[in-house]
């Protein structure tokens, strides 16, 4: 990621601050139980980067709640793009690592933003590789619209509507010191 | 996003310290590719590959040929015999032809030194050097390289004797840049008659004894003597050979220290190295061999995406701090 100047405060609104982000993942933990029915084949994919931390927590409040392990993995979907001729290669290819073979599983994909639904048509592309899922599920933190692939989320923690030019900004203690979600808008849309 | 890496891989003299470590950075991942179960990911599905080979390979080719396959590549190989080369086609009719069937990259070995810059320049497509004459064989230094990292963490600082025939080496030229740029000491050893002139100027330390590079080094790269230098004269014997050079147990046994050891291969058991030390426990010749499927991978993925314009055009729509979409 090349870095990318911070936009003026006026164009930047916050969308989920640290407790609404909290709340958020807390009813995405409970939805996903709700949906398993099951938690005992349940397995966790966060998509790199992001998504990897946001699964991680929703895994540890599920087994808080419900006093099971949650098995987790994380996956890089980089090598599964269908646009390297176009954006070039990415150096910097995350980890992937899944817990054992899914083949029979319910996998979880999580990621932060769901937006074209390219990368989630990459990572189901990728899952497949790794065994035969009896079922994959889709869990976003933010849905933004803009879909250009007929993909859905099952569970969705908030949903915004945004422009093309708009970024929405994650933001995970882990990797950037807070919790929180913005958007910021772009210029001239 | 692949900053100066150009269209070609010819050699390591020409990259930068950061180009080389974007490519060992970029390996990394790959290495994990060759441990699914499916080992197969679809980066360059649709791409064609030419190994074009005029010397006799089987590591650098079948460890090519892997990295395209995993890739999803479809590739060829074309050997010097067998195919129209004998007829006395030239390099660049080859290639040019080989062109005309809509081609992506080729990868390429030859005899003469220089023959994969000259390629490069009068092809549209990507070239890598497999090994050209006494030049440069890239992709070997950069396993070598990875390996060296993955065994001590760094290769700053680190301190690596190349030992055997420098001289005749494409092996030792590239992993002499390779080191340099990343800030390794570097040193070689060898028979007098086997050392290229002036390679002190690079900065690179001459051991006439085995036993002070061994005393010196935390690594050595053993180079295989070709044994057809014995009749041009460059050295007696193969036998004197390994008694004044031979990198034997007894030897490194007297370091202080362990040292890692690494061959490029095929080893001449017996010659300048000893089977005890080459099967034993701080060899770490198989991890190179594994590296070097990583290595090709992260080459060919980086070479192939290249078209930096469209690379920026994406970057401003997309790409920003705190994760963003897709």
């Amino acid at each position: 990621m090349s870095p990318v100047p911070r936009a003026a405060p006026s164009q930047r609104q916050s969308i989920l601050d640290a407790r609404a982000f909290a709340r958020a993942l807390q009813r995405m933990a409970v939805q996903i139980v709700e949906l398993a029915g099951d938690t005992g084949d349940l397995v966790l994919v966060g998509i790199q980067r992001r998504g990897v931390e946001l699964a991680e927590r929703i895994a540890g409040l599920i087994e808080r709640a419900e006093g099971v392990a949650v098995p987790r993995g994380a996956l890089d979907i980089t090598l599964y793009r269908d646009d390297l001729e176009t954006v070039g290669p990415k150096p910097v290819i995350g980890e992937t690592r899944l817990p054992g073979d899914l083949t029979d599983r319910h996998a979880v994909i999580v990621d932060d933003v769901l937006y074209t639904g390219r990368t989630v048509r990459a990572a189901l592309d990728e899952l497949a590789d790794f065994g035969r899922p009896k079922r994959i599920s889709l869990c976003v933190l933010v849905d933004r619209g803009g879909r250009e692939l007929p993909i859905q989320a099952d569970i969705v923690g908030h949903t915004i509507k945004t422009r093309p030019r708009d970024r929405v900004e994650v933001q995970v203690q882990e990797l950037d010191g807070r919790d929180a979600v913005d958007l910021v808008r772009g210029e001239g849309a | 996003m692949s900053p100066a890496l150009g269209k070609d891989l010819i050699g390591l003299e020409p990259l930068s310290a950061d180009d080389i470590r974007l490519i060992l950075d970029t390996a990394e991942p790959f290495k994990e590719v060759s441990e699914r179960p499916i080992k197969k990911v679809p980066a360059l599905r649709g791409k064609t590959i030419v190994n074009l080979f005029f010397e006799a390979s089987t590591r650098t080719r079948i460890s090519f040929e892997f990295a395209e396959k995993r890739l999803s590549a479809d590739t060829v190989n074309v050997a010097a015999t067998g195919s129209s080369v004998q007829k006395g086609e030239t390099l660049v009719d080859t290639a040019r032809n080989l062109e005309a069937m809509r081609i992506d990259m080729v990868v390429i070995r030859h005899g003469s030194s220089g023959a994969a810059e000259f390629l490069g320049k009068r092809i549209r497509s990507n070239v890598i050097n497999a090994g050209d004459g006494r030049h440069e064989h890239p992709t070997q230094a950069l396993l070598d390289l990875l390996t060296l990292r993955d065994r001590h963490g760094r290769i700053e600082g680190l301190k690596v004797c190349l030992v055997g025939d420098v001289l005749h080496s494409r092996v030792a030229r590239s992993n002499i840049w390779g080191l340099l740029k990343l800030g390794a000491e570097v040193a070689v050893c060898g028979p007098h008659t086997l050392m290229p002139r002036g390679i002190t100027e690079l900065g690179v330390t001459v051991f006439s004894r085995i036993e002070e590079a061994i005393t010196w080094a935390d690594a050595l790269n053993v180079l295989r003597l070709q044994l057809e230098r014995m009749e041009t004269g460059f050295i007696p014997s193969l036998r004197e050979y390994y008694r004044v050079f031979g990198v034997t147990l007894e030897r490194l046994e007297r370091a202080a220290r362990p040292l890692t050891i690494m061959h490029p291969g095929p080893m001449n058991r017996g010659v300048e190295i000893d089977s005890r030390v080459a099967d034993g426990p701080h060899s770490v010749i198989l991890d190179q061999v594994t590296n070097g499927v990583a290595v090709r991978m992260a080459v060919l993925y980086l070479l192939a995406g290249g078209k930096p314009e469209l690379a920026d055009a994406a970057k401003r729509g997309a790409g920003a701090p705190g994760g963003t979409t897709e």
